[in-house]
């Protein structure tokens, strides 16, 4: 095996009493695209800061080409040749596209100007390149998460770097878009590129990838040739054990209506939407993003308001657009952005469990500290959230474990009707089948659950139904035994109206 | 497998077209605000629109948009200078004091004295904001009494007149070139050569990012801490340079040159358009919103409003000009998301 361009060795990190990463070595080779897994909390996200210069180990080294590395923060990471793509998009809403692509090094002309125009030009150049019609000149504020992980992509593209780190680049994109995304990497591979791609999905890592590192509980455990390894095995080294059934749906008897939705309407995002989930149910709202189901989950919740219909809760008609008597009829949402919508990531793990009910927790209008603590303690360890003490912000967990809380948050409030709009999107098979096992508990205790989704064997592993939707209008609702993934995907393109 | 499809780029361009004429409209929106008042006085009192009373009016803007120009390069790094006023007042005693102790001293390197003097407490507060990493608005709240303290411990209630500074320099604060007042050129200067380096210059974009995002601007490799420094120094300059202006215009001193002038700086920002949570705005806006303050003030006598409801009709100039950038980012986005479900 020839030197490595990039090497860790024995590289650890601690944020506090967690540690993140312990005793962790992993190469990356020229023309090679190595694979990285693990579930959440595994540190992959951690290794990844590290390798972006924004965290700096606590002990062991880093050597790019033989030569050892020392980031001093993420611009030397980038001048030293490694191009990092985020897990979550980092843009700068009120700058153009082109803008954030080139930021800090925009091309320049004479008096060291910028030169718009040939940024302007290079910027489309990267987007035929992936094959996505984007106007280098709009701003990034309004691009839908699958976009802005385009610009991303774009951005480390056109750094031409030796290194190019991926953390879970694909999650908001289409097959499409993956292929296209693939197709490019493949040809910086082969350019010498070394990759480092990290992902939820194991087709795309073995698509793409030759050479697989599992991590788990911030340790090495292992790394193969793609070819000596199977998804079972690789699954079974992440989690440690074997996984139960992914899909673990108990049937359970369909009860009385819980929400009933009739005609919704909002001009520009959908029209006339009417369902019915009734108690013990869940329903999946599946279709292509942009469709419009995370806007009707949102108006059902009174995040937005709408312009017809109704919203009915146990047949009481909710008023539209008051999140506070959505609650009060409950109702409960989890919404698809955790980090923007979810949670209120500098308070602590418990003030964000608690939130929603805070209300219920007060004693003659004060809150104390014990009460709280003792209420987010019960759903944190059935959860199963790991974090350094339930007093940290939630910014320091990990991204399955902030979707936890998120989820504890809305189980506490002990709602009727739960929402979920992508419960498990990036996040890891082991967080996804507890997440799953838990929505199956919910419906079997009575809980009408309308569960978004794009993932489809998440569709049809947990839905009793399928609602489908196509540029806003619902086209298919598919009951469990008739549901495929054609069916589906019938209704979703809108070839025919299924059912 | 997942069920996504591509995005429908010709719709988002239309959204995009309409997020482009926002931003004029915004500019223009003042412009119109302006030329309406303009009119409206103009009928009222037709020697509103005399020589004598415009050139008055623009020597009025002036020091105001000298500042707000500072001002607007702060907020749009979602920060704040509260402390302009003071160093406008330092900076113009310290001119009165320099030249009754060296009266022939050529007036440029007056101007570059005081420009540098402001640098000097624009580093002051950048630095204690890198070092303490305590939010801008607390430090230049601090600094703003302590310049002004330090301005009162100097005067010790001393005045300087217009005999003791050289005659040039007082002609310089009245004198016209082809009826535009001097001193409106230097904040024309000013303002084209900031307005030129925030759009053109890595250094000017990076700010926006900055205000834009911190985190991913931190993520980008930018240099934040240094960034604002220099922000803060170059609002602290322009606020030095406004005060030897302020000294050439007034001939007088003491220790209260632009007390509270603070306030309205932030005002002719904020109704200029910049976020004051950074990341948008221009410089442009931001002196025109200080001309039309400057002008609102003026026109109202004119227009027999009791002086009392003046400060009330900023008040709701500025609610007014918040409104607008609701609707019109509301709109926007509208506009963005339409483009987006249709395709």
């Amino acid at each position: 095996m020839p030197t490595p361009v990039l090497a860790l060795e024995g590289v650890s990190k601690s944020f506090g009493a967690v540690a993140a990463l312990r005793d962790v070595h992993l190469e990356l080779h020229a023309h090679e695209a190595h694979g990285l897994v693990g579930e959440n909390g595994a540190g992959k996200s951690t290794l990844v800061k590290i390798l972006a210069g924004v965290h700096a180990p606590d002990t062991g080294t880093i050597t790019l080409d033989g030569r050892p590395l020392r980031p001093a923060g993420p611009a030397d990471a980038r001048a030293a040749g490694i191009a990092v793509i985020y897990q979550e998009p980092t843009l700068f809403p009120d700058l153009s596209v082109s803008e954030n692509i080139f930021m800090g090094r925009q091309p320049l002309r004479s008096l060291r100007r910028i030169d718009t125009a040939l940024m302007r030009a290079r910027a489309a150049e990267l987007f035929d390149r992936l094959g996505v019609r984007l106007d280098p000149d709009r701003p990034a504020r309004g691009l839908s998460i699958a976009d802005q992980q385009l610009v991303e992509i774009a951005k480390a593209i056109s750094l031409d770097a030796r290194v190019l780190v991926m953390d879970e680049p694909t999650a908001a994109l289409s097959g499409v878009e993956v292929e296209r995304l693939f197709a490019v990497t493949r040809s910086l591979r082969d350019a010498g590129t070394a990759v480092l791609f990290i992902s939820h999905r194991f087709d795309e890592v073995f698509a793409l990838c030759q050479r697989i590192t599992v991590m788990r509980d911030g340790r090495w455990v292992s790394t193969d040739p793609a070819s000596a390894l199977g998804v079972d095995e690789v699954v079974r080294r992440m989690v440690g054990r074997e996984v139960s059934a992914m899909y673990p749906r108990q049937d359970s008897a369909a009860g009385a209506p819980r929400l009933q939705v009739r005609g919704l309407t909002r001009r520009g995002a959908f029209a006339d939407v009417g369902f019915t989930v009734h108690a013990g149910e869940i329903v999946a709202l599946a279709g292509l993003v942009g469709a419009g189901r995370s806007e009707v989950s949102r108006a059902i919740f009174g995040v937005d308001r709408y312009d017809s219909g109704e919203v009915l809760v146990d047949g009481v008609r909710l008023p539209p657009g008051d999140i506070a008597a959505a609650i009060r009829a409950g109702l409960a949402l989890v919404p698809e952005d955790r980090r923007q919508q979810g949670l209120v990531m500098e308070l602590s793990v418990e003030r964000n469990t608690n939130l929603p009910r805070r209300w219920r927790l007060t004693r003659g209008g004060l809150l104390f500290g014990g009460a709280e603590r003792r209420a987010a303690v019960g759903w944190a360890q059935r959860l199963q959230v790991k974090a350094g003490r339930l007093t940290d912000p939630v910014s320091t967990l990990s991204g399955g474990n902030q979707q936890k809380v998120v989820l504890a948050k809305w189980l506490a409030t002990e709602p009727k009707v739960l929402i979920v709009d992508e419960p498990t999107r990036g996040i890891d098979v082991g967080t996804k089948a507890e997440v799953h096992r838990l929505l199956s508990e919910l419906a079997a205790d009575g809980v009408a659950v309308l569960m978004v989704s794009s993932e489809l064997p998440e569709v049809l592993g947990m839905a009793d139904r399928v609602l489908v939707m196509h540029e806003g209008r619902l086209t298919a609702d598919i009951p469990r035994a008739r549901a495929d993934q054609e069916t589906v995907m019938r209704a979703a393109t809108g070839q025919a109206a299924a059912a | 497998m997942t069920l996504v499809d591509s995005p429908p780029a010709e719709a988002a361009t239309q959204g995009t077209r309409v997020a482009r004429r926002a931003f004029l409209v915004r500019e223009l929106g003042i412009g119109l605000a302006l030329v309406l008042l303009i009119a409206v006085t103009y009928a009222v009192n037709p020697r509103f629109l005399s020589a004598q009373n415009i050139k008055d009016l623009l020597l009025g803007s002036t020091i105001l948009a000298i500042l707000a120009v500072g001002q607007a390069v702060v907020v749009i790094t979602r920060n704040v200078d509260l402390s302009a006023g003071s160093v406008l007042g330092l900076s113009a005693f310290a001119t009165g004091a320099v030249f009754v102790a060296a009266p022939g001293l050529p007036i440029p390197l007056m101007l570059v004295i005081g420009t540098a003097l402001g640098a000097v407490l624009g580093a002051v507060n950048g630095g204690l904001i890198a070092a303490a990493k305590v939010p801008a608005l607390v430090v230049t709240l601090g600094t703003l009494y302590m310049f002004r303290g330090l301005d009162y411990t100097w005067a010790t209630s001393r005045q300087i007149n217009a005999a003791d500074m050289p005659p040039a320099f007082l002609r310089m604060g009245t004198e016209t070139v082809l009826g535009v007042p001097v001193l409106a050129l230097f904040a024309v200067a000013v303002l084209v050569a900031v307005g030129y380096y925030l759009r053109h210059y890595r250094g000017g974009r990076e700010l926006y990012a900055i205000g834009s995002d911190p985190a991913a601007a931190r993520l980008s490799g930018i240099p934040g801490g240094r960034r604002v420094f220099a922000a803060f120094v170059a609002s602290g300059a322009l606020a030095g340079l406004a005060g030897v202006l302020h000294a050439a215009r007034f001939g007088t001193i003491d220790a209260n040159a632009g007390l509270g002038i603070e306030l309205n700086v932030v005002a002719a920002v904020v109704v200029g358009g910049v976020a004051i949570f950074g990341g948008s705005g221009s410089v442009y806006g931001a002196a025109l919103g200080a001309v039309l303050l400057t002008t609102i003030r003026a026109a109202l006598p004119v227009l027999g409003v009791n002086p009392f409801w003046q400060d009330a009709a900023v008040g709701a100039l500025i609610l007014a000009s918040i409104g607008l950038d609701r609707a019109l980012s509301a709109r926007v986005g509208r506009s963005l998301r339409e483009g987006k479900a249709h395709g």
